[in-house]
């Protein structure tokens, strides 16, 4: 039985699925394990931070800063690579400092008892102008050890390949779910979302679980910036400009809650999925501009947005405040 | 001694409200908080439990003076508590509500399976049979509360503090946790119960603390206590002596202006008739979960009704929404006025006269000079403390808070005026004002209908009584008929 709060992800799933059975209608050639396998490696950066995301979204807050630590985390990894630095241990430093980053974020949301939206925006210019800082060229970058993780990848059934990334990215997702669902850390994050205050009066430590979300953030968007980092072979300091949009739609559509609370972490996949279908959608076709992602995106959200409050509507507590008298009536 | 606490102050911007308060507590005590609404108890708790930092005073748990800096902290010391604003959370499963911070882990993971096996066996200990993995939101805010009961006597090792936590239960409920309490006292627990029943204190508690304007009145044995000095201790004068006799008018033998017939939803209301006359006061009587409640949702048009009609002044009209209703003149003030009702930042005034501007459409505001007016005669008229209209309404205690929500109904004058136990959570003083008033109310004309689990009440000021069983009305009493007995009995033939 599907309880009702699981609905949203249950909707995703199958608009996937329809969706992916009208594009192979339309394009035979789409259902194989090359197009799946794209599909996957494409993604996988988007992915990895938008699982960061669902739960900073789970908690009620927001991360907008996840973009610009991808780009200062591919920046940082070329030009520390440039200069000698051994690849492993230049990703080890940027997922340190990312985390670090995050955690402060998450300090100050805390400490300040300020809006994440207005921290984490502060967060955004400042890992934007350090990537600058770094260098504002593209600075491309060619290493042993990464054309070694290049090349690792299984080979599936038909022409595809499960590649590192999308394998990184599969098992972030896997994690992540784990974590959200099986810890004490993941049960505190779903109470925030229900409400801080009750949360706090039950007895969530509220400043740890706070600092640990937007630390457990950074920490996926410095690894996605270290997947961009492999996917590209580059750091560029102007590159994933948005990104945090595109992860917080992919959240939204996966059947988050956006005001947090509900949602699961493997609807995030999906919601990532459905805006890669869209985009190998556009590039089998040939003549449609790219822009209609954006498009097709947008309703998706909306239609969740009005999915979620049908939701509510008909599941609300019983008597309670979705029907309740509108105060003044 | 369990807990000691000595000279513990607290103020908010300046304001006292905990002046060198003393308390004690014995380990295997049930111990009664008591005083005004207002007077600090809820504030103390919170204090005691992590909740609130104090400004200053002492606190030794089994002699080790401890400062519980969160309520984590409190309840890792072995102190549970269940809030005055019940704090679940209902976007998680009841399970996870119970365990939430201690839930059982298996190889570093969380056991969803026996979380859940371990719930359902805590919560049937309580009478409740709910499904562990549903959530919260499922359930009504009865169950809800036990729930919040359960949880906090499972993580209290030594002190369990209880803030009004019988405000939604019925009276077999109460029962049925007041075992589990007397239970716990012989185990040894130390408990702190609040509560503005008199019956409760004197029924369970060992020991009373009373609190009046945030000044330490003094501790007494329950045993040696009149209950007369008690009442006498709370509200620093004597209290004509509660009677509540019945004193209610006769039923008028008019036609009714206002009609409701053959009303009802499937699931929810078995179809009913109810006649509305101005000058008589309905009561609704029933258990918990007998459908009081959504008799009332249909009366105001908040559930749609899926059979039946009404009739106003001889003319049908349909109640889609409450907003037709308040165009009809109707007023209802709902049973979960702490969660639904106020708007915490706005002040007591903005709070008061919110449905009268919504009624006048909001392109004619009230002026000032009137809203001052009206939002002061009725600080007045219910003893709302404190009496600054202007305040932010989250900064008042929660049974003036229920105060301003009932004078918000008021201000809007209604023709008919339904009130969903208007006196939980109100102090005694109050509690016989609000009785008054409601009689004072029927006395100039209005029609009302007051669903309460109080009895006593029904049977001083209604006209007329309405028993619900399982859904359904199952008796009507009027007149001389009505007496708590026979409200008892009328309830009991359809538990049978
Ligand atoms: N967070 C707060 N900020 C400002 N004032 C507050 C705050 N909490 C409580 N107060 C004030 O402290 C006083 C005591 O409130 P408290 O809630 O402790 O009363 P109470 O005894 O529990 O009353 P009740 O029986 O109505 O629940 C009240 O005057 C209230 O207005
Ligand atoms: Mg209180």
């Amino acid at each position: 039985m599907i309880r009702a709060r699981n609905l949203p992800f249950a909707a995703t799933v199958l608009i996937f699925i329809i969706a992916y059975a009208l594009c192979v209608m339309q394009f035979p050639n789409m259902l194989s394990t090359r197009v799946v396998g794209n599909l996957l490696t494409d993604n996988a950066f988007l992915g990895i931070a938008a699982v960061g995301m669902t739960f900073v979204i789970l908690s009620g807050g927001i991360d907008l800063s996840v973009g610009s630590v991808i780009a200062f985390t591919s920046v940082f990894i070329a030009v520390t690579v440039r200069a000698g630095m051994h690849p492993a241990m230049a990703f080890a430093l940027a997922l340190v400092i990312s985390t670090a980053f995050g955690a402060l974020m998450g300090l100050t949301i805390h400490a300040l008892s300020m809006p994440p939206f207005v921290v984490t925006l502060a967060g955004m210019f400042l890992a934007r102008g350090a990537a600058f800082l770094l260098t504002t060229e593209s600075v491309p970058i060619s290493h042993p050890f990464l054309d070694t993780l290049g090349d690792l990848f299984f080979r599936l059934p038909g022409k595809g390949r499960l590649t590192f990334l999308a394998m990184l990215m599969l098992a972030v997702f896997v994690i992540g779910a784990i974590i959200a669902k099986r810890t004490r850390f993941g049960a505190n994050v779903y109470a925030l979302g229900g409400s801080p205050q009750s949360a706090e009066l039950m007895g969530v430590p509220v400043r740890a679980t706070t600092i640990r979300l937007y630390a457990l953030s950074g920490a996926l968007a410095g690894l996605a910036g270290i997947a961009y980092t492999l996917y590209t072979s580059a750091g560029y300091s102007l590159a994933t400009v948005g990104m945090e949009l595109d992860a917080i739609a992919a959240v939204v559509v996966g059947g988050t809650l956006l005001t947090g609370g509900a949602g699961l972490v493997m609807g995030t996949l999906f919601g990532v999925l459905i805006q890669g279908l869209i985009q190998t959608y556009i590039v089998f076709d040939g003549t449609l501009s790219s822009w209609w992602t954006k498009i097709v995106v947008g309703l998706l959200l909306f239609a969740f947005i009005v999915l979620q409050r049908v939701i509510l509507l008909f599941h609300g507590p019983k008597g309670k405040p979705a029907r309740m008298v509108p105060a003044g009536g | 001694m369990l807990i000691e606490v000595r000279a513990i102050r607290k103020s908010f911007y300046g304001v006292t409200v905990l002046d060198d308060v003393d308390f004690t507590l014995h380990a295997g005590e049930i111990h009664a908080l008591l005083g005004e609404n207002g007077a600090g108890k809820s504030t103390l708790v919170k204090i005691l439990t992590g909740a609130y930092r104090r400004d200053g005073g002492t606190m030794r748990l089994e002699g080790a003076e401890v400062e519980p800096r969160d309520v984590a902290e409190a309840q890792a010391m072995g102190i549970g508590t269940v809030y005055q604003e019940v704090n679940l959370l209902e976007n998680l499963s009841v399970a996870e509500n119970v365990y939430l911070g201690r839930q059982p882990r298996r190889f570093g993971m969380i056991d969803t399976t026996r979380m859940e096996r371990e719930a359902a066996a805590l919560l049937a200990r309580y009478g409740l049979r709910v499904d562990p993995g549903e959530s919260l939101s499922a359930y009504s805010v009865a169950i809800r509360q036990i729930i919040a009961i359960a949880r906090a006597v499972d993580l209290s090792g030594k002190v369990l503090f209880l803030d009004e936590p019988t405000a939604s239960l019925d009276a077999r409920e109460v029962e049925a946790i007041f075992a589990i309490l007397r239970r716990l006292r012989d185990d040894g627990l130390g408990i702190v119960i609040i509560t503005h029943f008199l019956d409760q204190v004197y029924a369970l508690a060992d020991r009373v603390t009373v609190l009046r304007n945030g000044k330490l009145v003094g501790s007494r044995a329950t045993r040696d206590l009149p209950r007369r000095d008690l009442v006498g201790m709370m509200l620093g004068r004597e209290l004509a002596e509660e009677t509540h006799a019945r004193s209610a008018a006769a039923p008028v033998d008019t036609p009714a202006p206002i009609r409701f017939r053959g009303m009802g939803k499937t699931g929810s209301v078995a179809p009913f008739d109810m006649d509305i006359r101005p000058g008589e006061v309905l009561g609704i009587a029933g258990l918990l979960g007998s459908g009081r409640t959504e008799t009332a949702f249909l009366l105001f048009g908040i559930d749609r009704a899926d059979s039946g009609s009404a009739e106003i002044d001889g003319s049908p009209v349909t109640l889609k929404s409450p907003h037709d209703a308040i165009a009809h003149g109707f007023g209802f003030c709902p049973e979960e006025r702490k969660a639904d009702g106020i708007v915490a930042d706005l002040s007591v005034r903005e709070n008061i006269i919110l449905a009268l501007q919504a009624r006048r459409g909001w392109s004619r505001p009230i002026p000032r000079r009137e809203q001052n007016a009206i939002a002061e005669r009725y600080i007045r008229m219910l003893d709302i403390r404190p009496t600054d209209p202007e305040r932010p309404i989250k900064f008042l205690s929660g049974g003036n808070q229920q105060k301003v929500i009932l004078a918000r109904w008021l201000a809007t004058d209604p023709r008919f005026l339904i009130l969903d136990e208007p006196t939980r959570g109100i102090d005694i003083g109050a509690h016989a004002e609000i009785i008054r008033l409601i009689d004072g109310l029927r006395a100039e004309g209005m029609a009302l209908a007051v669903i309460s689990s109080e009895l006593d009440e029904l049977v001083a000021y209604s006209s007329r009584v309405v028993v619900m069983a399982d859904h359904r009305q199952v008796a009507e009493l009027a007149g001389e008929e009505i007496s708590a007995q026979a409200i008892m009995a009328a309830m009991a033939v359809e538990a049978a």
